[in-house]
């Protein structure tokens, strides 16, 4: 199959250079052609499944657990300024 | 020492034979002198492990030991741990330091364990041979031109040659498994939602379980005994999931009545066969034990890989957008607007795998090919769970091996990603499936280990520590490490 790579990787957030598309895209067509083997499975009329057991997932009671740690969760970001999380200007 | 299983550490703690510092010392010793040369941690503070060491021999002076009150565990780089970086071993988190720990961390930490460092891995553990790591290769003790195996290559490294007496690892398709097998040292993925995920960096959420790396099977037991159990803030925890006495289950000796299914489809033409004769004599052996060997089929084996690489990538598509260099994570230098800022922080963050692996998650999400792909690998999953559910109908365990060649070269598959891929052919359908699965060492190829695998029902440990103790008792495969740094 051929596969605009670059679309897939601008649908990913990725820059890729020319270089890497090069690289990847080919690499991309293999993968995708080897997984089209699925096709030859019959799947006629059974479920998909997202979750390896057949349970509900369990609710927590509806209750305030956490506790304002604002200042060490932000501790990692690239940029914060008065407890915001700074990007640039989105909007013109 | 250095060679000690994790149970004979314990017996020497509780006599006061030894404390939790000389035994941190002993191995903190061994790091120093042979990581260079392995890579098998990526980042370790002495200082910090004596610490942990201290307090707990003062808890040992005054209270009863706790489970694992003074062992020492290496610990993946993809466990959040509150103390020292967290970094996936990707150049997206370089430097990351984790607000919080990850739940397997609190309990072991309330378990009295002393937790050593951090071990090298695939990165985002996106591999099968530890060569994606951000932060160098990782080399196998037993014979140091090849690969330790992966994704959780550091911790195998570590654990077979003695740098740790046991490691915490993740196995999303295989990588607790595969690099216990090529290591000669014993890793258990347990039962999907026995574990929580909760502070794991997440890679393919509906496949990823932590579990440990050890040189016993009882080590192991002990292990899962402390991590497992269920965490509110997991939803994929299971509540009540039923527990039987593992560390019992390890005193099984024999395999009287037990019915162990050899499935034709992990016996395949490929395959070495130095590593096909070493898992016939270890069913042999079974049998001479008193097991009955019942050949059986899990005929939709044969699309599992297929199936995996859809899902697994496309949840690690899902996963790894959070790195959007907002909240944590590279950030590229003057980005032009929010696009530019994403697309370049992503590019020069990510590896080369990780990319692979998120560009064909993205494909096979995307508008157009969403049925024909991502549906479609969820209903070959449905079959290929149904194969276990009626095998199990047969058998009480199946058995294969965990691999089908030994430690391969370093550089021998880095060219071609599909041929990496299937390294993990016979270990990703239990994670498909959700099952527990164990993988010791049952013999030698030209002087490499070969791995024993193990799968049982869901929430069957027991069943499969009871029988792998059962083999571990009856041969002296664990009492031949790799004799690295010249002393066993």
């Amino acid at each position: 199959m051929d596969i605009d790579v670059k679309k897939v990787a601008m649908l990913s957030r990725i820059r890729l250079t020319d270089e890497e598309a090069a690289e990847l895209g080919p690499q991309l067509s293999n993968i995708i052609g080897y997984v089209e083997q699925l096709a030859e499975v019959d799947t006629n009329g059974v479920e998909p499944i997202a979750h390896p057991h057949d349970i509900a997932m369990p609710q927590r009671t509806d209750i305030v657990t956490n506790v304002n740690r604002r200042d060490a969760l932000q501790a990692p970001a690239p940029k914060t300024e008065s407890g915001l999380y700074v990007v640039p200007k989105v909007i013109e | 020492m250095p060679f000690s299983t994790l149970s004979e550490l314990k017996t020497r703690l509780d006599a006061g034979e030894i404390t939790a510092v000389e035994i941190a010392k002993s191995y903190l010793d061994r790091i120093a002198e042979f990581n260079n040369e392995l890579n098998a941690f990526v980042d370790i503070d002495p200082s910090h492990v004596l610490e942990q060491a201290q307090a707990s021999d003062a808890y040992r002076a005054s209270h009863e030991p706790r489970p694992l009150e003074g062992l020492p565990i290496a610990i993946k780089d993809i466990f959040c741990t509150q103390d020292g970086p967290t970094q996936c071993c990707s150049n997206i988190l370089k430097d990351y330091h984790a607000p919080y720990d990850a739940h397997v961390i609190t309990r072991l930490k309330e378990a009295g364990a002393v937790l050593v460092g951090k071990t090298n891995m695939d990165e985002f553990a996106m591999g099968s041979s530890t060569e994606t790591s951000a932060f160098g290769i990782c080399r196998n003790p037993w014979d140091t031109d090849r690969i330790p195996g992966g994704s959780s290559g550091g911790s195998a490294a570590a654990v077979a040659a003695a740098l740790a007496p046991a490691a915490l690892g993740t196995d999303t398709g295989g990588s607790i498994r595969q690099p216990a097998s090529v290591c000669g040292i014993t890793g258990m993925k347990p039962t999907y939602g026995r574990v929580s995920r909760r502070g794991i960096i997440a890679f393919a959420s509906s496949l990823d379980q932590a579990g440990p790396m050890t040189r016993t099977v009882k080590d192991a037991a002990m292990i899962t005994a402390a991590i497992s159990g269920h965490d509110a803030l997991d939803s994929t925890s299971v509540p009540n999931a039923p527990v039987v006495d593992w560390l019992a289950a390890c005193d099984q000796t024999d395999m009287k009545g037990l019915r162990i299914g050899k499935p034709k489809e992990y016996f395949i033409d490929g395959m070495d066969q130095g590593v096909r004769a070493s898992i016939d004599a270890a069913l042999a052996r079974c049998e001479a034990l008193g097991a009955e060997i019942i050949d059986i089929s899990l005929p939709h084996t044969n699309a599992a890989v297929a199936a995996y690489y859809v899902i697994a990538p496309s949840e690690a598509s899902a996963n790894l957008s959070r790195y959007d260099a907002v909240r944590f994570g590279h950030r590229c230098e003057n980005p032009d607007d929010l696009l530019d800022m994403y697309t370049r922080s992503r590019d020069e963050g990510f590896g080369t795998e990780v990319k692979r692996r998120i560009l064909t998650g993205t494909f096979a999400l995307s508008s157009g090919y969403y049925d024909a792909y991502y549906i479609k690998a969820q209903q070959v999953r449905t079959l290929i769970r149904q194969d276990f559910i009626d095998a199990f109908e047969q058998v009480d365990v199946i058995a294969t091996p965990t691999s089908p060649v030994t430690a391969f070269k370093l550089g021998e598959k880095t060219d071609d990603p599909l041929t990496m891929y299937l390294s993990d052919i016979f270990t990703i359908a239990l994670n498909l499936a959700g099952l527990p699965g164990i993988s010791q060492p049952c013999g030698f190829v030209d002087s490499l280990p070969v791995g024993l695998q193990w799968m049982a029902p869901a929430w069957r440990e027991d069943l499969i520590l009871g029988a792998a103790s059962a083999y571990e008792n009856a041969t002296d495969w664990v009492k031949s490490p790799a004799k690295f740094g010249g002393e066993v």
